[in-house]
C-alpha cells in the first residue's frame, strides 16, 4: 500500500498531496479526537524522531506500523488540553513550519534535509487537526504553484523582450573581442537606429502617406508636375541621383505638397500635420536625448561601487548558463579583455610622471590644434566664396571639381584633420579615455566650423532665390495677362483655360532646394564613409596580409599593419549625420527614411569590417562614462541643428508657389488658422488671453526660477551623496583595521597558550600516555581559539548536525589529513584543522 | 516501504523536475542507474560521466562543481547529490546557500580558505591562461586586498560571503538551468 502511494506521489505532486493528506486524514479520523497530547508531548516527539531515524534505512512497511502503534498508544483527548499546553503546541507547530520553510536554504546534504522534512511534516499534520488549520495546506500549495507559474511567465517574457533587441549577438561578439569602448559605438549606433525609426514612422505615416494617398495625384497641378523644359531629362539616372527630375517632384520634398487645408474624405489637415510633425520630431528627439542622459547619470552614480572590483570580476564573471562552445570562447575572450581593462585602470592610477614636461607638451599640442582649426576654417571660407562666384558665372562653365568644390573640401578636411589631431595627441600622454574625449572635442570643433559654413552658403542661396521670386511673380502676371488677352481676342465667351500644368511658369522653391542640398550632402557623406572604410580598412588589410610574404619589412608589425577601429571618428560621424537629418527633416520628409536605410547598411558593413579587418587596440580601456559624453554632444548638436531650421521657419516667408504653406505670410500661421476655424470659439479666446505678453513673461520668469531651484537642490543632494560614500568607505577601512588588530591579538594569545600548554605537556610527559596528552593540548588550544577568533569563525554549527557526528571522529581524522575531505560548514572538526593553520601563518 | 519515493515533496522540490533530473541521471549511464529506487540502491556515477553533460561541458569549473557536491570529495555523485547540485544551482536557491557552495567550488585545495593559489587557479581557468604572470599576480593581490577583512592574506568564508553578498551579478551568473 505504501509503495503504491509512493509511486503515484512521484508522478503527480498534487495527487500525491491528496494522497498524503488523505492518508493523514484517515489517520485522524481513526484516532478521532485524540490526536493531541499534553504531558506526553515531548515524549512523543522523541518517539517520532526515533521512529523516523530508523526508517531512513532501507524502508520497510514496519516503520509505518510502528507509527500507528505509537499513535494508538497515546490517546489524548483535546478536552483535556489546558490553554498553556495549547500555546506550547502552537509554538512547536510554528517552529516546525518555519523549519520546513527554511529547509531549502540549509547547506545540508540531501538525505538529511529530506529526513528532517518528513519528520516535521508528519508532526505538523498530526497536530494540525487539533488546531483547526487543516485546510491551510492546500491553499499554501496552490499559492506556491501560482507563484511558480508567474515566475516562469515573467522569465519567458523577459527572454522574449531580450530576443527582440536586434543585433545583440553581433554586438556581444564584438565586445568580447574588442572591448567595451568599440562596442559602445555599436550600441550607440543601434540606439540611433531606434530613434530614426520613430522619426521615420512619424514623417512617413503622417506626412508622406496621406499626401500620396489622399492628396491630388502627380500631374494634376503645376507644382506637382515636372516643368516642360526639364521633362526630357527627368528620368535620367544622373538627374535622379542628384535628386532632380521625378525625384524632386514627389512626396520626398517639400515642394510637392499642396496647400489645401483639408484633403481626402478624412478631412486630413495636411498643412497642420506637416507643421506639427516637424515640431514633433524635434520635441521627441530632445525628450529622448535628455531622458537617456538622466538615466545614464543615475546608473553611473549607483553602479560606481568600486570597492570589490577585482573580486567580483573573478567570482561572478563566468556565466554558468553557457553551454555553447563558441559562446564560451567569446566569454573567455571577454573576461580576459575585462581583466586587462581593469589592470590598465589600476596601473594608470599608480603612474606618476614629470608634471612640467607634460604640461608644456599639452600646451604645445593645443596650440597646434588651434592652428589646424583656424587653417581649415579659412580654407572653407575661401572655397565658399569661390563657389559663390562660380554660381554667379553660371555653373556650366566649370569643371566637375569646381562645381562640387565645397562638398569635396569639407569631406577631405573631415578625413585628414582627425588623423592629424590623433598624431598631435600622442604628445599629450593622457589616459586613453581622456585622450578620446579631447579628440572628440577637437573633431567636434572642426565639424562645427564645416557645418556653419555650409549653412551660410545655404542662406546666401535662399536669399538669391527669394529675390528671384519677385521677378518670377511679375513675369507670371504678365504671362497670364497675355494668355487672357489672347483668348479674349479669339472668342468672347472664353472657354476655361486648359493649360497643361507642365507649361505653367513656376516660381522658385527655396525650401525644396534646401531639402535637396541636405539630401545630397547626406548621400555624399555616406558614400565617402563607405569608400574610406573599404579602402582604408579592407584594402589595407588585404595588402598587408598578402604582400607580407614578398616585402622587405614586416608589414603586419611595422608601418601599415592592420588598422584599429577609430571610435571617436565614427561616433562623431554618426552624431553629425544625425544633426544633418534634424536640420533638413522639415524640408525633405524623406530624410529620416534615408537615414534608417543608411544606418541599417552601416551596422552590417561596419560589423563585418571590424571583425574582418581591424585588430583590437593595444591599450584596451573601459568606455564607462563615455556614454554621457556622447549624449552631451548629441544634445549640443540637436540644439545647434534645430536653430537654423527654426530661424527659417520663423523669419522667412514661405514660397508662394510650392509647399503646404504657400500663400501664408509665415509658416506658423497655420496654427493660428487652425485655432480659429477648427476649435470652438471659447478656445481661441482663451488662447488669445494666454498668449498675452503680460501673462507669458511672468510665466517664463517663474519657470526660470523653478529651474534654478531644482538645480541647486540637485547639487546639494549630489554633495550629500558624495559625503555619505566617503563615510561608508572610511567605516569599511576602520573595520578592516580593527579586524586585523583583533586577529593579531588572537595570534599572540594562541602563541602564549601553546607555550603554556607545551610546558604543561612536558611536565606531564612522564605521567600520561601520548594519546591523551595531545588530546588535552588540542582541547585547551581549541577552546582559546573559539574565544579569540570570533569574527572569522565559520557559520555556527547547525543543530541537527551534531547527532550525526559522534565525538571521536574528528580526532582521528585530523591527525591524518590536513585538508579534511568531508567538510561541512559549522562542523567542529574544522576548528581542529584551523588550529594547524595558525602556526603556519605565524611563520609567514 | 517506498519512503524514498515520497521524499520528493512539493515543499522542497517540484516532483516533475525531479523526474526530469532522474531521467538525465539515468541517461548518463543507463546500465548503471536503476529506474526504480525502491530498494535504495547505492549507485554513484563517476566524475568523468557527469562532467560531460552539456550544461557543464563548457564550464571551466566543472570538475570543482561536481567535487564540491560529492560526499567523498572525488566527484562521484549519487542521485541525491546530483539533485542537490542542480537544486543549489537553480534560480530558486537562496543567496546564502549559493554563496556557501560557491566558496566550496572555488576552494581548490579544500582547506576552507581561498588562498592565493586558489585565486590563481581560478583566474587561469577564467582567462585560459592568457594573462601574463605579473598580471595574474596583480589581480590576485588586489582581490585579497579588497576582500580580506581579518588580515590573514587569504579569504575565509566570512570574507567571501561579505564580498559576494554585495555583488549585483552573482545570482544571475551562478545559475544553471536544466
Amino acid at each position: 500500500m505504501e509503495q503504491e502511494k509512493g509511486e503515484t506521489g512521484e508522478t503527480n505532486e498534487k495527487g500525491k498531496k491528496k494522497h498524503g493528506s488523505a492518508k493523514k486524514e484517515e489517520k485522524e479520523e481513526d484516532e478521532g479526537k485524540h490526536t493531541v497530547k499534553e504531558e506526553a508531548q515531548e515524549v512523543k516527539k522523541k518517539k517520532h524522531k526515533k521512529v523516523i531515524v530508523t526508517s531512513s534505512e532501507p524502508e520497510t512497511s514496519e516503520a509505518d506500523d510502528h507509527e500507528d502503534d505509537d499513535n494508538e498508544e497515546t490517546e489524548v483527548r483535546p478536552e483535556s488540553l489546558s490553554p498553556e499546553e495549547l500555546e506550547k503546541l502552537k509554538e512547536a507547530m510554528d517552529e516546525r513550519k518555519k523549519l520546513i520553510q527554511s529547509l531549502r536554504g540549509k547547506p545540508w546534504p540531501m538525505k538529511q534535509k529530506l529526513d528532517t522534512l518528513r519528520e516535521s511534516q508528519e508532526f505538523v499534520e498530526k497536530h494540525e487537526g487539533a488546531l483547526g488549520k487543516g485546510r491551510g495546506r492546500k491553499l499554501y500549495a496552490y499559492k506556491v504553484m501560482m507563484t511558480k507559474k508567474w515566475m516562469k511567465f515573467q522569465r519567458d517574457f523577459e527572454n522574449f523582450k531580450t530576443a527582440c533587441i536586434p543585433w545583440e549577438m553581433k554586438i556581444k561578439e564584438i565586445e568580447s573581442h574588442f572591448g567595451s569602448s568599440v562596442a559602445s559605438y555599436f550600441i550607440f549606433l543601434r540606439w540611433m537606429y531606434g530613434i530614426n525609426m520613430i522619426l521615420f514612422g512619424l514623417t512617413f505615416g503622417l506626412v508622406m502617406v496621406p499626401e500620396a494617398l489622399m492628396g491630388k495625384s502627380y500631374g494634376s497641378i503645376p507644382r506637382k508636375t515636372v516643368p516642360r523644359a526639364e521633362e526630357a531629362s527627368a528620368m535620367d539616372f544622373a538627374v535622379l541621383w542628384d535628386f532632380g527630375g521625378y525625384a524632386q517632384y514627389s512626396v520626398l520634398f517639400y515642394g510637392y505638397y499642396n496647400n489645401q487645408r483639408a484633403i481626402g474624405w478624412l478631412k486630413f489637415r495636411m498643412p497642420l500635420s506637416y507643421f506639427l510633425v516637424g515640431v514633433g520630431t524635434v520635441a521627441y528627439s530632445y525628450m529622448v536625448v535628455i531622458r537617456t542622459m538622466a538615466r545614464n547619470a543615475n546608473e553611473s552614480g549607483i553602479g560606481d561601487d568600486n570597492s570589490f572590483n577585482f573580486s567580483w570580476k573573478m567570482f561572478t564573471s563566468w556565466d554558468y548558463l553557457i553551454g555553447n562552445p563558441e559562446t564560451a570562447d567569446n566569454k573567455f575572450a571577454s573576461i580576459t579583455t575585462s581583466f586587462k581593462e581593469a589592470i590598465l585602470e589600476e596601473q594608470e592610477s599608480l603612474k606618476d610622471d614629470n608634471i612640467h614636461l607634460t604640461r608644456f607638451l599639452r600646451v604645445l599640442a593645443n596650440f597646434l590644434v588651434l592652428c589646424c582649426l583656424a587653417g581649415s576654417g579659412y580654407l572653407i571660407y575661401f572655397v565658399v566664396r569661390r563657389s559663390q562666384k562660380f554660381t554667379l558665372d553660371g555653373l556650366e562653365n566649370h569643371t566637375w571639381w569646381e562645381r562640387n568644390e565645397v562638398n569635396m573640401v569639407m569631406s577631405l578636411l573631415g578625413m585628414f584633420c582627425p588623423m592629424l589631431f590623433d598624431v598631435i595627441s600622442t604628445l599629450e600622454n593622457y589616459h586613453p579615455r581622456v585622450a578620446l574625449q579631447w579628440q572628440l572635442g577637437r573633431i567636434f570643433a572642426l565639424f562645427l566650423g564645416n557645418l556653419y559654413t555650409f549653412i551660410i552658403a545655404l542662406m546666401d542661396e535662399i536669399n538669391i532665390k527669394r529675390e528671384e521670386e519677385n521677378i518670377v511673380k511679375f513675369n507670371i502676371t504678365m504671362w497670364e495677362a497675355s494668355l487672357y488677352n489672347g483668348t479674349l481676342m479669339e472668342n468672347s465667351t472664353a472657354p476655361p483655360f486648359t493649360i497643361h500644368p507642365a507649361d505653367v511658369p513656376r516660381g522658385p522653391c527655396w525650401e525644396t532646394m534646401v531639402g535637396q542640398e541636405f539630401v545630397r550632402l547626406i548621400i555624399s557623406d555616406t558614400m565617402m564613409t563607405y569608400i574610406t572604410l573599404l579602402i582604408g580598412d579592407f584594402l589595407r588589410a588585404v595588402l598587408v596580409r598578402f604582400l607580407n610574404n614578398c616585402w622587405c619589412w614586416d608589414l603586419e608589425a611595422g608601418f601599415p599593419s592592420y588598422s584599429e577601429f577609430d571610435v571617436s571618428g565614427n561616433v562623431l560621424g554618426l552624431i553629425f549625420n544625425q544633426g544633418m537629418i534634424w536640420m533638413g527633416a522639415f524640408y525633405a520628409p524623406c530624410l529620416p527614411a534615408l537615414n534608417v536605410l543608411r544606418l541599417h547598411v552601416s551596422m552590417y558593413l561596419q560589423c563585418w569590417a571590424v571583425m574582418c579587418c581591424n585588430v583590437p587596440q593595444e591599450r584596451v580601456f573601459k568606455a564607462s562614462g563615455s556614454n554621457n559624453f556622447y549624449m552631451a554632444m548629441l544634445l549640443v548638436i540637436l540644439f545647434l541643428s534645430t536653430l537654423p531650421a527654426i530661424y527659417t521657419i520663423v523669419t522667412i516667408p514661405p514660397s508662394f508657389d510650392c509647399g503646404p504653406f504657400s500663400g501664408k505670410k509665415r509658416m506658423f500661421d497655420v496654427i493660428h488658422e487652425t485655432l480659429e476655424s477648427d476649435f470652438p470659439v471659447w478656445f481661441s479666446k482663451v488662447f488669445s488671453y494666454a498668449s498675452n505678453p503680460g501673462l507669458v513673461l511672468p510665466f517664463i520668469l517663474l519657470m526660470a526660477l523653478a529651474i534654478y531651484y531644482l538645480q541647486s537642490t540637485a547639487k546639494s543632494y549630489k554633495e550629500a551623496n558624495v559625503e555619505l560614500k566617503k563615510k561608508v568607505q572610511m567605516q569599511n577601512e576602520e573595520n578592516k583595521k580593527k579586524n586585523k588588530r583583533a586577529a593579531l591579538k588572537a595570534q599572540l594569545d594562541l602563541e602564549e597558550a601553546r607555550k603554556a600548554a607545551s610546558q604543561a605537556a612536558e611536565q606531564q610527559k612522564n605521567n600520561a600516555s601520548p594519546h591523551d596528552q595531545e588530546a588535552n593540548v588540542d582541547n585547551g588550544v581549541s577552546q582559546i581559539l573559539h574565544h579569540g577568533k570570533n569574527g572569522s569563525n565559520p557559520p555556527p554549527p547547525v543543530r541537527g548536525q551534531e547527532c550525526y557526528l559522534p565525538a571521536p571522529v574528528p580526532r582521528t581524522n585530523h591527525r591524518g589529513i590536513h585538508g579534511a575531505t568531508g567538510y561541512r560548514p559549522g562542523c567542529p572538526q574544522q576548528s581542529e584543522t584551523r588550529m594547524y593553520r595558525v602556526p603556519s601563518l605565524q611563520r609567514h | 516501504m517506498g519512503n524514498k519515493q515520497t521524499i520528493f515533496t512539493d515543499e522542497q522540490l517540484d516532483a516533475y523536475q525531479v523526474r526530469l533530473l532522474h531521467g538525465r541521471y539515468h541517461e548518463l549511464a543507463p546500465h548503471l542507474v536503476p529506474m526504480d529506487y525502491t530498494n535504495d540502491p547505492d549507485c554513484k556515477l563517476p566524475l568523468a560521466l557527469i562532467v560531460n553533460m552539456p550544461e557543464l561541458k563548457e564550464n571551466p569549473f566543472r570538475n570543482r562543481i561536481v567535487e564540491a557536491f560529492s560526499e567523498d570529495g572525488a566527484g562521484n555523485l549519487s542521485f541525491n547529490e546530483f539533485v542537490d547540485m542542480f537544486s543549489v544551482l537553480s534560480e530558486m536557491a537562496p543567496r546564502e546557500l549559493k554563496a556557501i557552495y560557491a566558496f566550496k567550488i572555488y576552494d581548490f585545495n579544500v582547506d576552507n580558505y581561498l588562498c592565493k593559489e586558489d585565486l590563481e587557479k581560478t583566474l587561469n581557468k577564467l582567462t585560459k591562461e592568457e594573462l601574463t604572470p605579473e598580471e595574474v599576480e596583480l589581480v590576485c593581490e588586489k582581490t585579497i586586498e579588497e576582500a580580506d577583512l581579518d588580515g590573514d592574506n587569504k579569504l575565509s568564508f566570512t570574507d567571501f560571503e561579505n564580498m559576494i553578498s554585495r555583488a549585483p551579478d552573482f545570482l544571475s551568473t551562478f545559475h544553471i538551468r536544466i
